[in-house]
């Protein structure tokens, strides 16, 4: 009698299951278009995303091409200590660190009170000023390390010409190891400066009029608007672009950093995606590169998730 | 009422100009050098003569981009490269967009966590690498065009557009019987020219400026962009002239033949950029549509 309930009710259960399967699946086969719609980006990233990610299984293995993936010997974390315990460690996380942190500390302000000078600006100005502020955003890397070269080179470069015309003596700054990071860092400001405010002036564009005239009723010098009002108004969109920032700050691009190395200034240029890729690729020692690929990358996440959780609990701002 | 600006306001005015200004000067001045240079007599240029304007203004430097056979090719390929690479890029991207933006789909969320995992953690350069090269696609024209098809972000600002879009227009069509497809084609496109361009620019300059991928992926003379000549040109060579001439330069007619190489490469600087500093003014506002879509959480 008692099985026989049961069973029933786990019988009725199925049957209910199963209606929802067949719900789901007509749903499924009524949308299928959108399904098709996405199907080339699913695609793309299975083959160029995630098949690379199953390939990540080398940096525990002593990959060789011939035995393919599945048979190369496992190793555990020997490629991963060997960096650790490498002559370059150091050297990679501190080159590293200088070149972002200068670079944030630098140039993460900057791009924020453009956007609040330009702000105070009359319309027309503003608008010329700014598309003429673009401009190096568009020009590309390598023409970017190439002006630089020109720019600052010992014999003809405009830089020496102008240290020579100060009765100053000629630089070598190109493979000079303390230029380095100035020189990298302040050719990004003067790349990107006037492309980084526009998310700030967009932002600026939504601060309430009413806000500005009822200061100035009350006496506000401009400053003190632009202090107590404009900035307060961008400050979730500042915290929401420096945790993304503080994300990053373990890699730095290689397009650039890789065209500005010589043997010179190599010392302080090295940082760890130039050095996936010579030990990678030019070396092809793909196990180990690819360990040290997946330190950066957890490195990132970690701080990522840091940076996040800082801001949340002092700003109730976050990326998610 | 107006309110009369005080003292303070109108000094504070004034140097806000005068700081505007100045970087205005400091972001311009290095690009009216390189042109002015380009224009130079090369030894000019070499003498550390020309300050503003051009210097006995010549071609010769225009001359030698134009003779220079790698350059040409160069630039043929990369027209190739953007043309058909943006096509590809908008193929794969726009669509995805699209349907990420219907709410009403069985697995919407499984398919968002399947493209925003990409944003954070990846294969990296050599998995990626040893992929490129299991296909059978390492050195040929092919993989510039595949390889960075799909990018979240993008199809994120395409999600975010195509979801404020009104939602009335797709139910009328529906009923009318129009499918999915039509609808997308004939009546959701047409209306989204704004994002269009957005996607466009943002792709077609990317595949313009980019050389990694390319330096990467292929190295058969004959398939290299512009930019990979132009890292020959500049930034190889420079870093070998510069080592040569802390040696001292030998007799005259190496000189010349070296001021002239220097000429060159303000040249090819300025006709391998000019197409895109030509553009962008015009199209300035579909960026910064671009960035203002982007932003927005969702």
């Amino acid at each position: 009698m008692e099985t026989n309930l049961i069973r029933e009710e786990s019988a009725g259960k199925a049957r209910q299951n199963a209606g929802k399967f067949q719900a789901v699946c007509q749903k499924i086969w009524k949308y299928r278009a959108y399904y098709v719609l996405m199907l080339p980006a699913v695609i793309y990233v299975a083959i160029f995303c995630y098949a690379p990610m199953y390939g990540l299984q080398i940096a525990f293995k002593d990959y060789r091409p011939v035995l393919g993936y599945l048979d190369s010997p496992w190793v555990g974390f020997k490629h991963f200590i060997s960096f650790f315990e490498g002559a370059y460690f150091w050297r990679l996380i501190r080159n590293t660190f200088v070149i972002t942190i200068y670079s944030l500390v630098a140039g993460f302000p900057l791009p924020i009170i453009l956007a609040l000078l330009l702000n105070e600006a009359q319309q027309k100005f503003r608008k010329i000023s700014q598309t003429i502020m673009y401009a190096p955003h568009f020009i590309s890397v390598v023409v970017l390390v190439g002006m630089i070269n020109l720019l600052f080179s010992p014999s003809f470069g405009l830089v020496n010409n102008v240290l020579e015309a100060m009765g100053m003596e000629r630089v070598y700054f190109i493979a000079s190891p303390d230029a380095f990071p100035h020189l990298y860092v302040w050719s990004g400001i003067w790349q990107e400066l006037g492309w980084n405010a526009v998310i700030y002036i967009a932002a600026l564009a939504g601060v309430d009029p009413g806000l500005h005239e009822a200061a100035r009723i009350d006496g506000a010098s401009r400053l003190q608007r632009i202090l107590h009002i404009n900035l307060p108004a961008i400050l979730p969109t500042i915290t929401i672009l420096l945790v993304m920032r503080i994300g990053s700050l373990i890699s730095v691009g290689y397009e650039k950093i890789y065209l500005m190395q010589n043997d010179l200034n190599i010392e302080v240029s090295e940082v760890i995606s130039t050095y996936v890729y010579k030990r990678g690729i030019l070396n092809t020692n793909y196990s180990f590169s690819t360990a040290v690929g997946i330190f950066n990358n957890l490195v990132n996440i970690v701080m990522l998730l840091f940076a996040n959780t800082i801001a949340k609990k002092l700003s109730d701002t976050s990326l998610f | 009422m107006k309110i009369r600006e005080s003292k303070g306001d109108r000094v504070f005015e004034v140097i806000v100009y005068i700081i505007l200004c100045l970087l205005l000067l400091i972001i311009t001045y290095p690009l009216l050098y390189v042109v002015s240079c380009s224009f130079s007599d090369p030894t000019a240029v070499g003498g550390g003569k020309v300050w503003l304007l051009p210097v006995d203004p010549t071609l010769a430097g225009y001359k030698g981009v134009f003779q220079e056979k790698s350059i040409m090719s160069g630039y043929g390929n990369t027209i190739f490269y953007t043309i058909f690479g943006t096509i590809i890029n908008m193929v794969v991207t726009i669509p995805c967009g699209y349907a990420l933006s219907k709410k009403e789909i069985p697995g919407r969320n499984i398919f968002m966590a399947y493209f925003m995992i990409i944003m954070y953690f990846g294969g990296g350069l050599i998995p990626t690498f040893l992929v490129v090269k299991s296909l059978g696609l390492y050195n040929t024209r092919a993989i510039l065009l595949i390889l960075g098809a799909f990018s979240t972000y993008n199809c994120i600002i395409c999600r975010t557009f195509f979801s404020s879009l009104p939602k009335e227009l797709e139910e009328a069509a529906e009923i009318d019987g129009c499918s999915t497809y039509r609808c997308f084609f004939q009546i959701i496109l047409p209306i989204s020219q704004a994002l269009l361009g957005v996607m466009i620019l943002y792709f077609a300059i990317g595949h313009w400026n980019s050389y990694f991928n390319a330096m990467i992926y292929v190295n058969k003379d004959e398939y290299k962009p512009l930019q990979l000549i132009l890292r020959r040109l500049l930034v190889e060579a420079q870093t070998n002239a510069a080592m040569m001439e802390s040696g001292g330069a030998s007799d005259e007619f190496a000189a010349e033949q070296y001021q002239l190489a220097q000429l060159l490469k303000y040249a090819v600087i300025v006709v391998s950029s000019l197409p895109v500093m030509v553009l962008y003014p015009f199209l300035q506002k579909y960026f910064v549509k671009g960035v203002m879509i982007g932003s927005v959480k969702g």
